[in-house]
């Protein structure tokens, strides 16, 4: 293992983030802030959802925010760097294994999403005041969710922009991205869903209800949600399938 | 100094051959029919090579005849199917991190991180390569004034038109001092000025010690530069020497293409009984490539003897001993065929 040179695809990673840094930051966060916005302000405020509703959003609001930081920032400079142009050669000509390639683009993946899962929360919260009841009772289980989330969704992101085309980014949004979000336990409860008993066992193979869940149960853990040991196992298994899909999928695009 | 040999390299790939190896490959359905049926290309045939530490090497052939994969097997980017590749004592797919410390690769198509500057494509390669701070800024400057990149060296590398990247690949390939250089079609795309720029820069590379392997279907090049070269078509090798053997090897050197509007039968017997003649053959309904000791000289008596014998000529072509020839000779195709 080549570390200096890990670290140099790291740096680099950072420097491009950096100087896109405007352009992450409203792609990330406009449009979970609207959304808490309107629900959780003016829905709230006007009488039409009760106020415990901002508690009940912010968690799923953070996972949403932190799985598709972590997707958005490995699959989209994957897709396009495995394109004709080929941009990623000069990383897989480093000296170092093309495998680590992958995963430095997880560990910067993973950085993104946690870094935006630290900065929803505070925003978030801005947005809501007052009313929010959030707490964290217990902060090694909280760190615990959010690294395995982190790591699922930089996974996620390696996995999926290895696997499709340029021209198909369009057709991941709305077969992907889209019934993840609506089917991932984000803005209700797992539990709610118990009136469609079909339904709530089959959203259980999405890895957002875990981190959604997993997020309730770390911060506000006054609604119903999933057992924390059911979203750490499950976490752990998405995080492990996932890396080892996306790894495949990797080296089968960078060595023809 | 580092050499680079490969042995009875084979490569079929299963679909369209990947952008490191883009070429003309001829598909070849294969087998079954139906959805399950898939197409293979085949690339690489039984390929060895052995190039000299410290050589400048040629491989010239036509668009898909191996060319790209043969570089990309031994830069760690094609899996060959069978058969080995070795950069200096390091097998090329048992030890792909230490051989790719010492190789540098400029590919057919600018593959430039269009995320940066191009001083910082520099700055960031070197970097990879482990290189200090200030080695690297130091090398940055100097690639950059020497490839006349220092104007545009703080611009996003998008906007640069296709000569100015090839320019930029070729400095980034020699960022971190590699032993051996990889060129694939270096000069294509780049203007007259330029490709002369480039052949200095590349002798000057290969008299500081380096190993250089380049790629080419332009003669002149492979001529220019190379001490030797191999001629590869359908993914083995037709020919190996120096420029100056390869084309001695042509029977008689001079090649005079005939075309005929009206061709008798004995015409070729006939003509091979010309003085200077080598070699007659016919090259496609109503032509022949007659292989000679002389050129123009031999025009006056081929017309008159056409004449005689009921032959009507249509059109001479006369080239000089080139590898174009060669190739022509080993094959019966053009190189820009």
């Amino acid at each position: 293992m080549n570390w200096k040179t890990f670290g140099a695809m790291l740096a680099r990673d950072a420097h491009v983030a950096r100087r896109n840094a405007i352009q992450l930051f409203l792609q990330t966060f406009l449009q979970p802030l609207l959304f808490v916005f309107i629900f959780g302000r003016v829905m709230v405020g006007s009488g039409y959802l009760p106020p415990q509703y901002k508690s009940l959003l912010l968690p799923g609001i953070i996972a949403i925010c932190m799985v598709f930081t972590g997707i958005w920032a490995v699959a989209m400079p994957l897709i396009a760097e495995f394109q004709w142009t080929r941009e990623i050669e000069d990383r897989l000509l480093a000296p170092i294994g093309v495998g680590w390639v992958a995963i430095e683009k997880v560990i910067a993946g993973m950085l993104q999403a946690l870094i935006a899962g630290l900065v929803v929360i505070p925003l978030a919260w801005l947005v809501l005041r007052p009313g929010v009841e959030i707490s964290i009772g217990s902060p090694w289980t909280f760190a615990a969710i959010i690294l395995l989330v982190a790591t699922f969704s930089a996974c996620g992101g390696l996995a999926l922009g290895c696997t499709i085309n340029q021209q198909h980014i369009g057709l991941m949004f709305g077969m992907v991205i889209t019934p993840m979000i609506f089917f991932g336990c984000t803005y209700y409860p797992w539990s709610a869903l118990k009136s469609f008993p079909i339904l709530q066992k089959a959203v259980l193979i999405n890895p957002l209800v875990y981190a959604s869940e997993g997020m309730r149960a770390t911060l506000v853990p006054q609604f119903p949600h999933l057992s924390i040991t059911a979203v750490l196992g499950a976490l752990l298994c998405f995080d492990v399938l996932l890396l080892v899909v996306g790894l495949r999928q990797f080296e089968r695009k960078a060595v023809s | 100094m580092v050499g680079v040999h490969t042995q009875d390299l084979r490569k079929v790939y299963s679909s369209s051959p990947p952008a490191a190896a883009a070429g003309g490959f001829a598909p070849r359905a294969d087998g079954k029919k139906g959805k399950s049926a898939k197409v293979q290309i085949p690339a690489l045939d039984g390929l060895s090579l052995e190039i000299h530490p410290g050589e400048i090497f040629g491989l010239l052939g036509p668009n898909g005849a191996g060319k790209s994969t043969t570089v990309g097997v031994l830069t760690t980017r094609v899996r060959p199917n069978s058969g080995q590749a070795w950069v200096g004592d390091h097998d090329v797919w048992k030890e792909p991190a230490l051989v790719k410390r010492l190789i540098g690769v400029v590919p057919q198509r600018p593959n430039l991180d269009f995320s940066l500057t191009a001083r910082e494509i520099l700055l960031f390669h070197a970097a990879y390569f482990g290189i200090g701070f200030r080695q690297r800024d130091e090398r940055a400057n100097a690639l950059l004034e020497k490839f006349k990149l220092t104007e545009r060296a703080n611009q996003m590398v998008r906007g640069f038109s296709g000569g100015m990247m090839q320019r930029l690949s070729i400095a980034r390939a020699m960022m971190h001092n590699p032993q051996v250089l990889f060129l694939d079609e270096p000069s294509a795309g780049l203007d007259p000025q330029t490709r002369i720029l480039l052949w200095e820069i590349i002798r000057e590379y290969h008299q500081a010690g380096k190993t250089i392997l380049l790629t080419t279907h332009n003669m002149d090049e492979a001529d220019a530069l190379c001490q030797r070269l191999v001629i590869v078509d359908h993914g083995h090798v037709i020919a190996l020497g120096t420029p100056k053997e390869l084309k001695a090897s042509i029977p008689g050197g001079f090649l005079l293409r005939l075309r005929f509007g009206r061709q008798p039968a004995d015409l070729i017997e006939r003509l091979q009984g010309l003085a200077g003649v080598r070699e007659v053959r016919t090259a496609d309904t109503a032509g022949m490539d007659i292989y000679a000791d002389r050129g123009g000289s031999l025009i006056p008596e081929i017309a008159s003897l056409a004449a005689s014998s009921g032959a009507e000529l249509s059109d001479v072509h006369i080239s000089e001993p080139s590898l174009e020839n060669l190739f022509l000779h080993h094959t019966g195709r053009s190189l820009r065929d």
